[in-house]
């Protein structure tokens, strides 16, 4: 087996459908080869150090510990791996960048690496290997991607933010798909709460599910938070149109969402209080686990098009990057690329349960996609994202905004009642020119 | 004999006495040598992390990037932030409602468990509860207990048909506020009334004897002994009481992260909102530093205004 060049395994595994997923020894000859092949050859001696958000599916962490353990077994360099909530990877790349130690790598959220560009080891040759290998990047991708004409990271996966609904109870209310467009999704709102089956979206400071949905809205009717120079538009007529839109569908929403974080609608939606939300694949797969009956009568759909026309869904990126400090710099290149080659990913992505969402186009094909119609949408939502921070930079403006909430906030203002529209829109507006001055 | 004596012995040379003589024997500047381990510490790990602070709050720090000095710039701008000022009351409110219900109820406990009664030990042990589990752990119960949907609350209401739906305890402005200021209270009281009631016990009870031998009624006794007796104590529990409670973070973080709507942002967590997850360092520092004035004031009121007493205040006793 140790004559195989990755060549020759791609081509066969491409022939078996490109998705037989290696394992064991199998899994070990295929790295070796891949080691002897890959254009990055690690540094005599080195030993690499990742921090990455903490997993939200277990068999996901487990097929990534597996991938490590056959890079370090083909190349020889231990990777030392730790895990903190998603939120406070920043906190702690930044610090790094700052004082120039710490871990190689980091693993985190929205736009990280462009917090300090200039900090991040220039991965564009990483990025025009897998690109070539593996069906080109998707758009929004090389976005994230991107600083100038150069990758500062290598965006490694979405997690999807969709729609979850329950199938049963809106067939009664009459409705058997979920609504496209938002209009619909108002009436679809009012009668299932009409029924007492109501839904909710989260207005508290919920990282995800909040940030996700608001920007959604807000985008669907044509509002921006900046224009493409980073000036701030955030105060426009689309922006009243928006909250407005908002508080019309929050006062069809089940009471109580202004509280919620991130895990609540997850809780609310596995104990049928609630019958649409939206979510990452992390409901659908517990209910596997543990309520099969929501399983059965849940599915999955896109979030509703608004007046713009066009999708306007916002999904979680997680991208890698690699200080610029490192002493290995090979070592970092050859393991992002290892991670994110064929053998590894399939079987990861699989493992991840529709969790994560690659933004490579040949991974279209994982079976994970098809094998349950339901997972199906996810498939998509790297295509289908916007960037953080709208038509501006991504960055570490648009960053600030989302980590601030300060949109977020605005829709809240609005939907609880505590300030008029104008109100809550001065309010995001002042704190938004502080933010993108 | 006393001629033998003369010029035995030749008197040792008297020579001037040194400033470094005086010093050696200067018991004051031994002092000063064995307080130095103390002041280092101080200054290492109290004094130079506020001045840093207080540094940072001056300049347009960012997370991860040095900031330069930008003078009044962050208070300026908070001066216009009504978000700012939101946290302002609701740190006000937070702190007010809270102390003055803890001190009520703990005062009240303390009184009581200084009565002899069956399984005293037990039940002061009991009491502490609330203050030995960690404040995160009570937290979670707490957010757990005022969950939208999952409320025990709500659930035994509706169960005994006293209401129909929900409480909305933490998605409600009014509501959330009163929801944490109540767990801040649960978990105060016991500290209060612990150390309330060790100044109990310090109160000698021949007064109380005397007193009733006089005719004093109970409130006399309260009014005119135990409570002028107890000041002391309650200077110094209330002090650190609202010293906690003004700089509460965990509880909120919990619970709210200041949400709804910012309607229980506290000036920590707020502070903690811009400074690490924005990433505004700065700002966030200028927010920490504007809660040193309050925390002064609230010193200066419990210690000048209930210490009455020289000793008290470090001099003898009048």
């Amino acid at each position: 087996m140790t004559d195989l060049t990755r060549r020759t395994l791609v081509k066969g595994a491409t022939a078996f459908g490109a998705i037989s997923a290696l394992s064991g020894p199998a899994l070990l000859d295929w790295a070796k080869a891949w080691a002897q092949n890959a254009p990055w050859k690690p540094e005599k001696g080195a030993k690499l150090s990742m921090l990455r958000w903490k997993y939200f599916v277990q068999a996901e962490d487990d097929a990534f510990v597996k991938l490590i353990d056959a890079f370090t077994k083909a190349t020889g360099v231990p990777v030392e791996i730790s895990r903190e909530s998603y939120e406070d990877v920043q906190p702690k790349a930044s610090v790094a960048a700052n004082t120039g130690t710490g871990p190689d790598l980091f693993w985190g959220l929205y736009s990280l690496p462009h917090l300090f560009p200039q900090k991040c080891l220039d991965m564009t040759d990483v990025a025009d290997y897998l690109g070539k290998a593996h069906g080109g990047w998707v758009d929004s991708a090389v976005k994230y991607g991107k600083s100038g004409n150069k990758w500062i990271a290598i965006p490694i996966c979405y997690s999807g933010a969709l729609i979850n609904w329950r199938v049963e109870a809106s067939k009664k209310a009459g409705w058997s798909q979920f609504p496209t467009k938002t209009d619909e999704f108002l009436e679809y709102a009012k009668a299932m709460k009409a029924q007492g089956t109501p839904g909710g979206f989260a207005l508290g400071h919920a990282s995800g599910d909040g940030n996700t949905w608001i920007h959604w809205c807000l985008w669907a009717q044509g509002g921006q938070v900046v224009d493409k120079n980073d000036k701030v538009t955030i105060n426009s007529p689309e922006t009243v149109k928006a909250l407005d839109y908002a508080k019309a569908l929050y006062g069809h929403m089940i009471p109580g969402v202004a509280s919620w974080n991130d895990a609540s609608n997850n809780k609310a939606f596995l104990a049928k209080e609630i019958f649409w939300t939206n979510n990452g694949i992390s409901i659908y797969v517990a209910a596997q686990n543990s309520a099969k009956d929501i399983a059965e009568d849940m599915n999955h759909a896109y979030f509703p098009v608004g007046p713009v026309g066009k999708p306007t869904e916002l999904h979680l990126m997680y991208p890698i990057l690699a200080m610029t400090y490192t002493k290995n710099p090979q070592a970092c290149k050859a393991l992002i690329a290892f991670m994110l080659d064929a053998q590894n990913f399939n079987p990861w992505i699989q493992a991840a349960k529709g969790y994560l969402t690659h933004c490579l186009n040949e991974y279209d094909a994982n079976p994970i996609w098809t094998s349950d119609p339901k997972n199906t949408p996810y498939r998509d939502v790297a295509k289908r994202s916007l960037t953080a921070g709208g038509l501006g930079s991504v960055g570490e403006k648009a960053a600030t905004a989302i980590a601030d909430f300060v949109v977020l906030d605005m829709f809240a203002n609005y939907c609880t009642g505590r300030e008029d529209a104008k109100g809550a829109i001065a309010g995001a507006e002042r704190q938004l020119k502080r933010i993108y001055r | 004999m006393s001629i033998a004596l003369q010029g035995a012995k030749p008197a040792r040379e008297i020579r001037e006495v040194t400033a470094w003589d005086r010093l050696k024997v200067n018991k004051n500047w031994l002092g000063a040598w064995f307080m130095l381990p103390a002041a280092a510490f101080l200054i290492l790990f109290l004094a130079y992390p506020l001045g840093l602070g207080v540094w940072l709050s001056f300049t347009d720090a960012r997370l991860g990037r040095e900031g330069v000095f930008v003078g009044l710039e962050n208070y300026d701008f908070l001066r216009d932030d009504p978000v700012f000022w939101l946290s302002v009351f609701n740190t006000i409110l937070y702190t007010t409602v809270a102390s003055i219900i803890k001190f009520a109820i703990g005062l009240y406990l303390a009184l009581l468990l200084n009565e002899n009664m069956p399984f005293k030990a037990i039940i002061r042990a009991v009491v502490l509860i609330p203050f030995i589990v960690p404040t995160v752990l009570s937290a979670i119960a707490f957010w757990w207990l005022f969950d939208p949907q999952f409320s025990i609350i709500s659930w035994s209401l509706k169960k005994m048909g006293l209401i129909t739906q929900n409480i909305d305890f933490l998605g409600d402005v009014w509501n959330a506020r009163w929801s944490v200021i109540f767990a801040n209270i649960w978990r105060g009281v016991p500290f209060v009334a612990i150390t309330l009631l060790a100044g109990l016990q310090t109160v000698s009870p021949s007064l109380y004897e005397a007193a009733t031998i006089d005719g004093a009624s109970p409130w006399q006794r309260f009014r005119f002994i135990t409570y002028p007796l107890l000041t002391p104590i309650i200077a110094v529990v209330m002090t650190f009481s609202v010293l906690f409670t003004f700089t509460d973070f965990q509880l909120i973080w919990v619970m709210t992260r200041g949400g709804p709507v910012n309607a229980t942002h506290l000036m920590a967590t707020f502070s903690y909102q811009r400074a690490i997850m924005s990433g505004y360092l700065g700002e966030g520092a200028a927010i920490a530093t504007a809660m040193i004035p309050f925390l002064l004031a609230a010193i200066m009121v419990s210690w000048f205004g209930l210490q009455r007493r020289k000793w008290q205040q470090g001099a003898d006793n009048d």
